[in-house]
Order: structure tokens, then C-alpha cells, then sequence
């Protein structure tokens, strides 16, 4: 319950914002007439939303693939206030009497896809002046109107890992997004922790990508690399030892730094570390760098992890995939391998998938899970890899990644097998609310490609169908 | 997995050897001259298709090895590619499809860059593409020329079927030159028809000159000229040229040809459409998963491409973009068509490949279920008869 309060607050914020025009000078009056029925229809808006938050909706008739338990050939999904509040079959759940019914009969639900790295919303991280950065933020610098977010909606994206690249060794700090809709500032998208914090990871990477040869400060081997980012640590163990020692005095405590306040977080296990990584002695490079300092760790992309696959399950680490459909691209994809999700299942290591958008296209995620599953993975563990693996990566297993009672109302609609070419998302849910639904034009448009499909959102009120931009579009 | 491998080898050697004579059979047969064969069989003799039809209808003659398959379709055929003059590395030494020393080069040959052995041509004949159309690349006004081969990856001498198959013109801002000409669309299009009227007045007892004896060839029609044209005003220069000097043209691209198709059809011209999963972006906003199937649906003759690749994925799989345009409104056995017998038609070599016909080339591509299926499984690949490839891929 107190997280609906919240909700409204920020939907008042933002139906506040939505409803206010580009300057115009010359067309006042028209433009007061035009605040004034928007005002009025925002209440309508408001009033019918507020509703549908206490209202609850069942989806019946569904083959539903919860992703943790199994299938449900005869499911029920109850939603209500942005929250699941039964799933199951016919027999098992009491749709609650008032329920708005929806009949979805030869659909699929399953949860909200979790893409685990991407680059969507126009983020951008460190800049050329250093080669590692954690006092950067992609929180600063991301789109909430960009196009890109409305296309991963298209592909049943409903939380995303956003993240700078990989030209740095630390490209700075990622963040995990809710892919609401009308978000008109990053805050919008956020996750928020009950302590009013929001969830992100950081952002390094080796190999040969922050290397530059010649590149002043910047790394000219792999060694140094390394060597690099271990300094960076043990200049963080030795803030935090200030930290420690201070005990709370504020005149003992060391000058602040916004670059090692980040580490102390990646230190203490708050921020998870998200390596790039592509070959198997990178990838044990990152291994023993996480060994050395402690951090949390997910490996990203992984291209030859089918070579250290037992390694990587030893070591406990989860692993974040891409399905590329052609080896190379670059000398240290050479031996990238389809079979990378199938060995990474077979020794028993945690994987998910991810775009990294626009290296793969968010619109068609779902098809990354039917290759790993033409190349070995099993269909249980591939979709797990889109979900839930997912979830547990990002610290969101509580909240997000499969559907259970409690958990956020984030799913989609499917007109079939996932897995399938033939299938499309037809809708996507994100905490209750529709944000994509194929059966309208302008989603379609997004989902499908045409002229306009890659604009950046414009201004869209649900129930008002004016002429917001005051001068004629 | 060297076992497999080294098993694998055997099969094919032994297959080599024993090219004379095989029979295919397979639950589905995908003839793309007909209707589907349900248990088909196609009897292949010196390379060549000998016979195909239902196997109650053919007896499959003593001494013919026997090959099992689920579908069957023909050897698919990639109508616009860059393997083999790139390669999948990404490095300067494997990357050959494009000179950057100046904007016109009709005279640069695709056979002189080809590599057979690259390790993206043994990629795309483990997914059924038996045929390439490949060549330079689109990011310069006339980037070179292109050539049709098949993927049996020995050389190219052996593997090449058109030598010159076409000459590449890039319109639009791919096919401008940073800081020098063509600078702008209506430059190039200015410097294209240049080009073209100088070879049309070139005397014949004039010295050799490699781009006149090129452009002479494109100005008998005995060459097209392919070019990629991504938006609409791209498409329309391409047209106007092709009328202008009556010559045959080929769009490649055409993100934007569904707004032309009245225009493209009175012209009679052929489409190869961007690979259906392209980015957005550029040239290709407005690109659509769509548009193959419109065109095609349209009456206009349509290929699906797997195009050029600066970075990663290095290719597409052609396979998998006309899965992906079947998956998006474009009827199935279109879809299977713009990557085999249309392409075939658009390129010229209808009548060696592209369907399962009498006298054809023995090019085939077996599946385990339905081909367009991101989950199924290409089971063996065959160029003139011989199995090229028997990974599960």
C-alpha cells in the first residue's frame, strides 16, 4: 500500500507537465482556452486512473508461462493496483468479483522481459578525459522521451539495464529502468528502494576496447589495464578505511569523492559490477580482479564463455549473453559461439540474455532466447535467461522476473509460442498499466517500422485529442 | 567434438566421391517450381537435378545413395552480400570491398578480391545459402563491380558462376565522399550521368580504358547496374537514370520502395530489399519489416538481402531475414522465394538455380522442421550434388 500513494504523486507531476505548452506568444488567447481544457480533461484522465489502480483485472483463458513454477495451460493472472495479486489455473484462483475480465483466449503471458544491458534512452557516461570514471552517471544523461524506449516496450522490455559503454575501463554508473509510460524526466523511470535510493549497477569493461595505444592515459595493454583498475580499488579500501575510522565525525571524515564514494558502493556489494568482457583470459582476468576486491559481479556479453564455462559456474558469477548471428565483427569476437547459453546451463552457471541495443534490436529480443535454444540451451533455461536470471542480476528478483503473487504486474501478451517467428508481442504491462498494444496504429508503427516509427515520443494525452503543440502540427 | 568433426570430414569426402548419383528424400519438399512435395524425393545425377516428385511417383534407381531429410527447399541463394571481400575479422587485411582513393571505380572486379575460404562463406552454407551475389560495398558513388558464386569455398575459379553480375552504385548519404565530391545527392547524380554519356561517346578505336569498357557493357544492357537506394528521391534518381540510358537496374534496399511501387512496377524494375531486421537509422529510417512483403504482394519481383555489415553482427544470415519478413505479412512461400527463385530471377540464374528442377543444379538445403523457424536446425547443405556441409546448425 504505500507504494500507490507514490505512484499518484508522480502522475500528478507528470499530467501536470504534459499539459503545458511551447511558448507562443502570438496565439495567448487560444493558448489559456487550450490550458483550460486540458486542465479539465487531465482531471477526467486522472479520476479514470486513479479507478483503474484499485480496480483489478483478470486475464483468464491464458496458457501462462510464470517462468518460476510450470506452464499453466488454463491460467488466471489477477492484477490490481500495479501489483499481481493471484496467478494460476481456473481452479486454483477466486477472480475477485468486481474483476474487469479479459478473455485471453490462444494468448501467452509471461513476465515482462528484462533486458540485463542495453543502450537505449540516449545515455551517455565518461568522457575521453580518463579511463575510469564512477563519478559519472548515465542518470545525467538519459532521454526519457527517446524513441528507443518506446521500441524496447515493442519487444516486451519492460526493465531495462541501461548502460554507458565500453570504451573505458569504467564507463561510469548504469541504471535500471522501468520502461513506464509518459516519462517526462529520469525519475520517472526509475526503481526506487524503500529507502528512497534507486537501483543501478557500474559500468567496466576489458580487452580491447578501452585500450588505446598512444592514448595518454588511457590503458595501451591488457596488464596495464588491469593494473589500472586494481590502483582504482585500492584507493577506495583506503576512503573507506578513512570512512570507517571517522566513526561519524564529520571533521575526521576524508574530502568527498564522488569517484570513490561509487567504489566504496561497488566495495560494500551495493552497486554490482557489469563487466564487458569477450575472451576466456579476460574474462578470468575479471574473475580474479572480483576475487582480489570482493565486488559483485555479472559478466556482460561473455563471447567465449563456452571455453571457460566450468570456471565461471565455479566461480559463482552470473553471466549476461548476446546472441550475435555471425562469429567476428571485431578480433576479439573471432570465437564468439551461439552455444555460449547452452554450456554456460550445462556447467551449471546463471545466465540471461541482453541486446545491447542497438548491437541487437529490442523489438525482437525474444528471438536471442530461440537461438541459444537452436544452439542447445533448453527452452526452460532460455526464457529463465530472459526473466528471472535477469532479475537476480539486477537485485530485482523480489519485485520482478516471474509471475507471482506480490510480485509487480509486468508481463505480456504473446499470440503465441515465444520462441516462435510467428508470434508477436501484442501488449505490454508494466506495473498494471498498458504501455504497448500492437491492436494501435501508432504502437504498431514502432513496433513494425514506417515513416515516423523513429522519432522520439511526442506529447500523448490517453484521453485528449487536441492539439497540445498550440500551433498545429 | 573431434570426432564429429573428423566424422563429418569422412562423410564429406566420401560424399565427393560418390557424387554421381544420390537420392534426397524428404517429408516436405519446397520445389519453388510447383506446389510442395509431401514425401518427395529428388534424384540427382553428375550434379544435377534428374528427377523430382513424390516418392510413390519415383523409384529411386539401385546404387543411389540415399540422404534423409525433414524439408527440403532449394539452395538459398543471398541476392546482395559482401562475404568474401570482407571478412569476418574486421581488420584492414580482410576487409576488400571497398577503395576509398576515389568515388568511381566500375572497373574494380569482385573475382579479384574473393576470398572462397573465409570463414564467413563456410558461416552462411551451414544455414542452406548454397549462392552468393556479392561484391563491393555500398559506401562510395561506384564502389566496383559484383559477382554471383557458389559457397562450396574452394576457390574462385571453380566456385564463380557470373564473373560480373553488376556494377554497384550507392545514391544517397552512403554514397557521399567527406569533403570532396560527390558531396551532395544531386552531385552524384550529376557525376553518375557523366560517367555514362563520356563512355556513350567514347570512340571505339580509342586506347583501352577499363571503366569505359565497363560502362559500355552497362550501356548494352548486358550488365546492370545495381543500385542501392534506401529513400524515395534515391529510388526515383535511380529510375530517371535507368530511363535516361536505357539501362537495366536492380534497387538495392529500397527502405522506402513501398511509397513507389506504382512508379517501381511501370519501370519494371526489381527490388532486393534490405535485410528485413536492418537498423533504423540514416538512409533506413523509415525503414519497415513490411515492405518485402508489399512489394512482392504489389506484383514487383523481390529478393531479400543480407547487406553489408560494418561491425557486429560482420553478416546477416539471409535465412533468417526472410524468417523474419515471413513472420511480418509477407506470404511464406514468397518469403522462401526472395532467397531462392526470385532471387535467382532477379540475378539472371533462374535457369541453373534457385528451384528444385529437372536439369538444375544440385543445390539444396535441408531443415528439421519449418526452415523460417528461429529454433530449427539447417541438417545439411549440397552444392552440384555433393554435401558441403553436415553441422546441425
Amino acid at each position: 500500500m504505500t507504494a500507490e500513494p507514490l505512484r499518484l504523486d508522480r502522475l500528478e507531476l507528470s499530467l501536470h507537465f504534459r499539459c503545458t505548452f511551447p511558448e507562443n506568444p502570438t496565439n495567448r488567447r487560444l493558448r489559456m482556452q487550450k490550458v483550460f481544457t486540458v486542465f479539465f480533461v487531465s482531471i477526467l484522465c486522472l479520476t479514470t486512473v486513479v479507478m483503474a489502480q484499485k480496480e483489478s483485472t483478470a486475464f483468464i483463458n491464458a496458457k501462462i508461462i510464470p517462468i518460476v513454477g510450470q506452464p499453466i495451460d488454463d491460467g488466471v493472472l489477477v492484477v490490481q493496483g500495479g501489483r499481481i495479486i493471484a496467478v494460476g489455473d481456473r481452479k486454483s484462483v477466486k477472480v475477485p468479483a468486481d474483476a474487469r475480465i479479459v478473455n485471453a483466449a490462444g494468448k501467452v503471458i509471461m513476465p515482462g522481459l528484462i533486458d540485463s544491458h542495453s543502450h537505449i534512452g540516449d545515455g551517455s557516461g565518461a568522457d575521453g578525459s580518463a579511463p575510469i570514471q564512477p563519478d559519472v552517471r548515465i542518470f545525467d544523461g538519459i532521454n526519457p522521451r527517446a524513441g528507443s524506449l518506446q521500441r524496447a516496450q515493442t519487444g516486451g522490455i519492460t526493465t531495462v539495464n541501461v548502460m554507458p559503454g565500453s570504451g573505458h575501463l569504467d564507463s561510469g554508473q548504469t541504471l535500471y529502468l522501468k520502461l513506464r509510460d509518459d516519462a517526462i524526466k529520469v525519475e520517472d523511470l526509475l526503481i526506487y528502494r524503500p529507502d528512497g535510493s534507486y537501483f543501478g549497477g557500474i559500468k567496466f569493461a576489458n580487452g580491447t576496447n578501452p585500450i588505446r595505444p598512444g592514448g595518454g592515459t588511457f590503458p595501451g595493454t591488457r596488464a596495464k589495464s588491469a593494473a589500472l583498475v586494481r590502483e582504482q580499488f585500492i584507493k577506495a579500501q583506503d576512503y573507506r578505511e578513512k570512512i570507517r575510522k571517522a566513526a561519524g565525525d564529520a571533521s575526521k571524515m576524508p574530502t568527498r569523492d564522488l569517484a570513490m564514494e561509487a567504489l566504496v558502493e561497488v566495495l560494500d556489494g551495493k552497486r554490482v559490477v557489469h563487466f564487458h568482457t569477450h575472451r576466456h583470459d579476460d574474462i578470468l582476468t575479471v574473475l580474479r580482479l572480483k576475487q582480489e576486491f570482493g565486488f559483485r559481479l555479472v559478466l556482460q556479453h561473455v563471447s567465449e564463455a563456452w571455453k571457460v564455462a566450468d570456471e565461471i559456474a565455479k566461480a559463482k558469477v552470473p553471466s549476461s549473453i548476446i546472441m550475435i548471428e555471425a562469429p567476428g565483427g571485431k578480433l576479439e569476437t573471432m570465437d564468439v559461439s551461439m552455444t555460449n547459453g547452452a554450456a554456460l546451463e550445462k556447467a551449471g552457471a546463471l545466465a540471461g540474455f541482453h541486446t545491447d541495443d542497438q548491437i541487437t534490436d529490442s523489438r525482437w529480443f525474444l528471438r536471442s532466447a530461440a537461438l541459444a535454444v537452436r544452439f542447445g540451451m533448453s527452452r526452460e533455461k532460455a526464457l529463465y535467461g530472459m526473466t528471472m536470471a535477469n532479475a537476480i542480476m539486477l537485485d530485482l528478483a523480489d519485485r520482478i522476473g516471474s509471475l507471482e503473487t506480490g510480485k509487480d504486474a509486468d508481463f505480456i501478451v504473446l499470440s503465441g509460442d515465444p520462441l516462435s517467428v510467428y508470434t508477436h508481442v501484442e501488449q505490454t504491462w508494466v506495473e498494471g498499466k498498458l504501455v504497448f498494444d500492437r491492436s494501435r496504429p501508432e504502437d504498431y508503427l514502432i513496433a513494425v517500422g514506417g515513416f515516423g516509427a523513429g522519432s522520439d515520443r511526442v506529447f500523448d494525452l490517453d484521453c485528449f485529442d487536441g492539439d497540445v503543440y498550440g500551433g498545429g502540427k | 567434438m573431434k570426432f564429429f568433426y573428423l566424422a563429418a570430414f569422412f562423410i564429406l569426402t566420401g560424399a565427393n566421391l560418390a557424387l554421381a548419383q544420390i537420392a534426397v528424400k524428404g517429408e516436405k519438399i519446397w520445389t519453388m517450381a510447383g506446389e510442395p512435395i509431401v514425401n518427395g524425393v529428388v534424384l540427382i545425377k553428375d550434379g544435377k537435378i534428374e528427377a523430382v516428385g513424390t516418392q510413390s511417383e519415383i523409384k529411386i534407381p539401385a546404387g543411389y545413395k540415399v540422404v534423409n531429410a525433414k524439408v527440403v527447399t532449394p539452395g538459398l541463394i543471398d541476392a546482395r552480400t559482401v562475404i568474401g571481400l570482407n571478412g569476418y575479422l574486421n581488420q584492414p587485411h580482410d576487409q576488400m570491398a571497398l577503395d576509398g582513393s576515389t568515388p568511381i571505380q566500375p572497373e574494380l572486379r569482385a573475382i579479384d578480391a574473393y576470398d572462397a575460404q573465409e570463414k564467413l562463406v563456410e558461416w552462411v552454407r551451414g544455414f542452406g545459402v548454397t549462392t552468393l551475389h556479392t561484391g563491393h560495398q555500398p559506401s562510395a558513388l561506384v564502389p566496383g563491380q559484383t559477382m554471383i558464386v557458389k559457397t562450396t569455398g574452394r576457390n574462385v575459379e571453380e566456385d564463380t558462376l557470373v564473373q560480373t553480375a553488376a556494377v554497384a552504385v550507392t545514391l544517397g548519404n552512403s554514397g557521399l565522399n567527406q569533403g570532396k565530391s560527390p558531396g551532395t545527392r544531386a552531385k552524384q547524380i550529376s557525376m553518375l550521368r557523366a560517367e555514362l554519356i563520356k563512355a556513350q561517346g567514347a570512340r571505339p578505336d580509342a586506347a583501352r580504358d577499363l571503366k569505359t569498357e565497363i560502362w559500355k557493357k552497362v550501356l548494352a544492357k548486358e550488365i546492370p547496374l545495381l543500385i542501392n537506394a534506401e529513400k524515395a528521391i534515391d529510388i526515383m534518381s535511380a529510375l530517371r537514370i535507368a530511363k535516361e540510358f536505357k539501362i537495366r537496374i536492380i534497387i538495392d534496399g529500397g527502405s522506402e520502395a513501398d511509397q513507389l511501387i506504382k512508379e517501381i512496377k511501370e519501370a519494371g524494375v526489381s527490388v532486393i530489399v534490405h535485410p528485413t531486421m536492418a537498423r533504423p537509422g540514416g538512409d533506413r529510417e523509415s525503414l519497415s519489416l513490411e515492405t518485402a512483403g508489399k512489394l512482392k504482394a504489389a506484383g514487383i519481383t523481390v529478393a531479400i538481402q543480407s547487406g553489408y555489415e560494418g561491425y557486429v553482427p560482420k553478416t546477416r544470415v539471409v535465412l533468417f531475414e526472410a524468417a523474419m519478413a515471413a513472420g511480418n505479412g509477407m506470404k511464406w512461400s514468397d518469403a522462401l522465394a526472395a532467397i531462392t527463385i526470385d532471387a535467382a530471377r532477379i540475378l539472371g540464374i533462374d535457369g541453373k538455380v534457385g528451384s528444385i528442377a529437372i536439369g538444375k543444379d544440385a543445390d539444396l538445403a535441408m531443415y528439421d522442421g519449418d526452415p523460417f523457424e528461429f529454433t530449427s536446425h539447417c541438417t545439411g547443405t549440397m552444392i552440384n550434388g555433393s554435401l558441403v556441409s553436415e553441422v546441425i546448425r
